[in-house]
């Protein structure tokens, strides 16, 4: 066993983590900006725009974000007119792409979520707001939009530690987060073991600590939704 | 020389297809088997239920697949070295796959058939039990019915995160669609082409799958009845 490598590297594996939790918060909150306007354009009335959202829903949702990232980060580069305008310094950096087929893929995920929310809002909780005459902007602020977020707080905390754990493959694409640290220490010293256990245990400490934190919130806001016990 | 590298992508996708599938049994026996446990009374069971979907939670895929192809080969080998035993452990890239993706998302449907069990109206159980019914038939008759129909959204899921993350395999040197549309990629100028035909693929598989499993859905609802807002 080869230990002392890893305590050797433990400020390379702490900035990897650092890019790992950036790549993964960045995403969720440019996702979450998204998605909620979408979710509701999601559930529209008029069906051209409910079928745009799907469209695009399904295309991030259909195929898998590794293809996405390298049709992202690879595949652009085919094309002259990419290249030779002014969007390139941008689109050649693995950060920028990383950042773009993330923000794509899980707010397609986000929206479904959310979309899938709405629709399992009791009706009463609607017929009741327009009984008491709110206009539509205040029966979604007040009523549609915390009933949907309470009702997607379980799929929603999946989806941020699948986001968390998406990042890693950012590492396919030369960045150095926590596995693409791993991957680093593995290629320079021979040994398979222990740099990718590490990195594992990072991922599962971060994993916990999200978690926990969203059972506390999960008992604070969505309480009242928990099946009575007999 | 495109419709050349496009054919050999897609003939990949049998590759891709039994590793899906063969992951997707494994998941399905170990989630159900999982759930159970979950649910019972034995305090043991629970906990090591509970430890096993944690752990394999908490890790990304790609870390499992490396986990698994590179360094439970190594630490095997180097505890058969301090045995003093003669042998060497390498796992072939599909094995190692099928293991990995088949762990990793028995856990997912652990959850997805905990979440249903427990969504299974408690007194129809005990009406069950009250009319004297053996475990073996309210398992058959009263609870699986049901289990059926309310995993069935989660099922669906797994199962179409389950196809995208074959594609990891590729990262291991498993020749599927995207080990090829990577290889065709660096072999011409068009990257776009490649990685949009292997897209193309794993697009066709969820719209196939989705239509398939909507139909066995909408076969499972029957006589369920639901408000439309």
């Amino acid at each position: 066993m080869n230990w002392n490598i890893i305590v050797e590297n433990i400020p390379l594996y702490f900035t990897g983590m650092k890019l790992t939790l950036f790549l993964a918060f960045t995403s969720l909150a440019l996702s979450f900006i998204i998605a909620v306007p979408l979710s509701f354009l999601r559930n529209s009335a008029r069906s051209g725009v409910r079928y745009a959202v799907s469209a695009y829903t399904l295309l991030f949702r259909g195929t898998p974000l590794l293809v996405q990232l390298f049709l992202i980060y690879f595949g652009l580069a085919q094309f002259g007119l990419i290249r030779h305008s002014f969007m390139w310094p941008w689109l050649s950096s693995p950060l920028v792409c990383v950042l773009l087929a993330f923000v794509l893929n899980t707010a397609a995920y986000t929206t479904e979520i959310f979309a899938g929310a709405l629709r399992s809002i009791p009706v009463g909780e609607l017929e009741a707001a327009r009984a008491y005459g709110l206009p539509k902007s205040k029966q979604a602020i007040r009523i549609l939009v915390p009933a949907m977020l309470t009702r997607a707080l379980p799929l929603y905390g999946n989806e941020m530690i699948m986001m968390l754990h998406a990042t890693s493959l950012a590492s396919t694409v030369t960045l150095l987060e926590t596995t693409g640290v791993a991957r680093r220490i593995t290629l320079d010293n021979y040994i398979q073991f222990e740099p990718y256990v590490t990195a594992a245990g990072i991922y599962l400490t971060i994993t916990f600590v999200i978690i926990t934190s969203f059972q506390i919130v999960q008992r604070r806001f969505a309480g009242y939704l928990e099946p009575r016990s007999i | 020389m495109v419709s050349e590298f496009s054919v050999s992508i897609l003939a990949a996708g049998s590759t891709t297809l039994l590793l899906a599938l063969s992951s997707l049994v494994l998941a399905t026996v170990i989630g159900l088997a999982a759930a159970f446990a979950k649910l019972s009374e034995n305090r043991f069971l629970r906990r090591t239920a509970a430890v096993y979907t944690f752990v394999i939670r908490g890790i990304p895929d790609l870390v499992w697949m490396l986990l698994i192809f590179y360094s439970l080969p190594s630490l095997l080998n180097q505890t058969a070295g301090t045995l003093g035993w003669d042998v060497r452990f390498e796992f072939p890239p599909i094995g190692a796959a099928i293991g990995t993706l088949g762990l990793i998302f028995g856990a997912y449907m652990t959850e997805t058939f905990r979440m249903a069990l427990l969504n299974i109206p408690k007194g129809q159980v005990e009406a069950a039990l009250a009319y004297g019914l053996p475990k073996s038939a309210i398992f058959l008759r009263i609870i699986l019915p049901q289990l059926t129909r309310l995993a069935l959204p989660g099922f669906t899921n797994n199962w179409l995160v389950l196809a995208k993350a074959t594609a990891l395999a590729s990262l291991i040197g498993l020749h599927d669609v995207m080990f090829r549309a990577k290889g065709a990629a660096e072999a011409t100028s068009k990257p776009f082409t490649f990685f949009l035909v292997a897209a193309a693929f794993y697009l066709t598989l969820t719209v196939c799958s989705m239509i398939v499993l909507t139909i066995v859905a909408k076969r499972t609802s029957m006589g369920v009845k639901e408000l439309a807002p």
